[in-house]
């Protein structure tokens, strides 16, 4: 039997990629996004699972619109490294995990959430980034990783409450592999920031921290909060937030243990979010 | 009967639903085609050129060669497609978000490192916060040659 261990939870800001990529994580402005993720880097050393199930948005790289899957799960070996017009990042090549990504698309699809199942999929800043915070700058990435895309681009997005109760069926559809497969969930987005308009800037802390607080002790009520909230107090692309649902509901019904928690403002545009939460 | 769209009394913001996706496909999908370096070397040489073979609309192509990323919204452009033509232009996603509220890149980049733009007077139009209508542009530079 698979089982869900633990779940971060992480800003996917392209700047910071591209910092990392530059050589620029030292200067004082990253060092201080980078040094949230010290305890991480370790953690992930010291549980490193099997699989990776990991949560993410493509940004206009692998879906244009001629095709918008609202939850698209990647089944294939192997996923390319998106140019997103900057020309690829130089990271290692995602290895998928075909059995179980088909394993959950099979389940969960029986449990009436409509995925797409897709077989090429290059993956972009939303996918690379969480992987380089979490294991900086390695010659190949620890485990396989299934990309899971989330529309939060075209509304309307998914509803927290929907993500949320997808989490659970993910969980189930883990718990159901008939093999010892430790899976990590990982949860990428947010928090505020609003990238167009004359409101681009915005950034909340009250609201990212009560969010964070309530991710932690009261996911189920947190789920409710409507896109409009997300919108007026996190900016329009903090809707990208109703993702990290997804991971919490993958988690037990028990509380979890907090092993680490971060936020900085700003990388760029955006605050900056972190958290690890393990199953006990 | 109307369908209920909460988000369109929030200041200074576009939500990028279907009906502005609708508005928006051929410009966003002109967008795209940025990704690949050969249309980018083609757009570069001939940006008039090179929007006429879509079919957009002639606002949509003015906007684009405007460079004004308000109007190419307003158009039915969505960010992160917009975000081609800035990485065409050389141009980092800070300098693009920046350039939309009228603030010069360091003015931008400032209030940024100071924690960002407050939600407060932000929420709904008819408040006074620095992103509602009647507080544009933002950024000395720019009340200075408004005045």
């Amino acid at each position: 039997m698979a089982s869900i261990t633990a779940s971060v939870y992480t800003s996917h800001v392209p700047a910071i990629g591209a910092a990392l990529d530059l050589g620029k994580a030292g200067e004082p402005y990253w060092q201080k996004v980078f040094s949230g993720y010290d305890f991480s880097r370790q953690w992930l050393k010291d549980n490193t699972p099997d699989v990776i199930f990991l949560v993410y948005n493509d940004h206009a790289n692998a879906f244009s619109l001629e095709m918008i899957p609202t939850f698209a799960i990647g089944c294939a070996a192997e996923f390319a490294i998106a140019d997103e017009g900057w020309g690829p990042r130089p990271v290692p090549v995602v290895k998928g995990h075909p059995e179980l990504a088909a394993h959950i698309a099979q389940s969960v699809i029986q449990d009436d959430f409509d995925l797409t199942i897709v077989n090429r999929m290059p993956v972009d800043h939303g996918l690379t980034v969480p992987l380089s915070l979490m294991c900086g700058q390695p010659a190949a990435w620890p485990c396989p990783v299934i990309p899971f895309a989330v529309n939060v681009v075209q509304y309307p997005v998914p509803s927290g409450r929907r993500c949320f109760n997808l989490g659970r069926a993910i969980r189930k559809a883990v718990a159901a592999f008939d093999a010892p497969l430790n899976v990590q969930i990982w949860g990428t987005g947010g928090m505020s920031h609003q990238l167009q308009g004359p409101r681009a800037g915005l950034i909340n802390r009250e609201f990212d921290n009560a969010f964070l607080d309530r991710l932690i002790a009261d996911p189920a009520g947190l789920a409710n909060m409507p896109h409009i909230d997300y919108v007026r107090e996190a900016g329009s692309e903090g809707i990208e937030l109703v993702m990290w649902l997804i991971a919490r509901g993958a988690m037990s019904d028990n509380p979890p243990r907090v092993a680490h928690r971060f936020y900085h403002v700003p990388a760029s545009n955006t605050a900056v979010g972190h958290l690890i939460l393990e199953n006990i | 009967m109307a369908l209920d769209k909460p988000y369109q009394d929030v200041p200074g913001t576009t939500i990028f639903d279907a009906e502005q996706s609708r508005l928006g496909y051929h410009l966003n999908q002109f967008c795209m085609s940025l990704m690949k370096a050969e249309n980018r070397a083609r757009f570069k040489a001939g940006e008039r050129a090179y929007l006429d073979e879509w079919p957009m609309t002639e606002e949509q192509k003015q906007a684009v060669l405007a460079r004004d990323l308000n109007w190419c919204i307003r158009v039915g452009g969505n960010i992160y497609f917009l975000a081609k033509i800035g990485a065409t232009d050389g141009k980092s996603f800070q300098q693009m978000a920046g350039s939309m509220t009228g603030m010069s890149e360091v003015e931008y980049r400032d209030m940024m490192v100071s924690g960002g733009r407050s939600a407060e007077g932000n929420r709904v139009v008819g408040e006074d916060g620095d992103a509602q209508a009647h507080r544009q542009p933002q950024g000395k530079s720019q009340q200075k040659a408004g005045a």
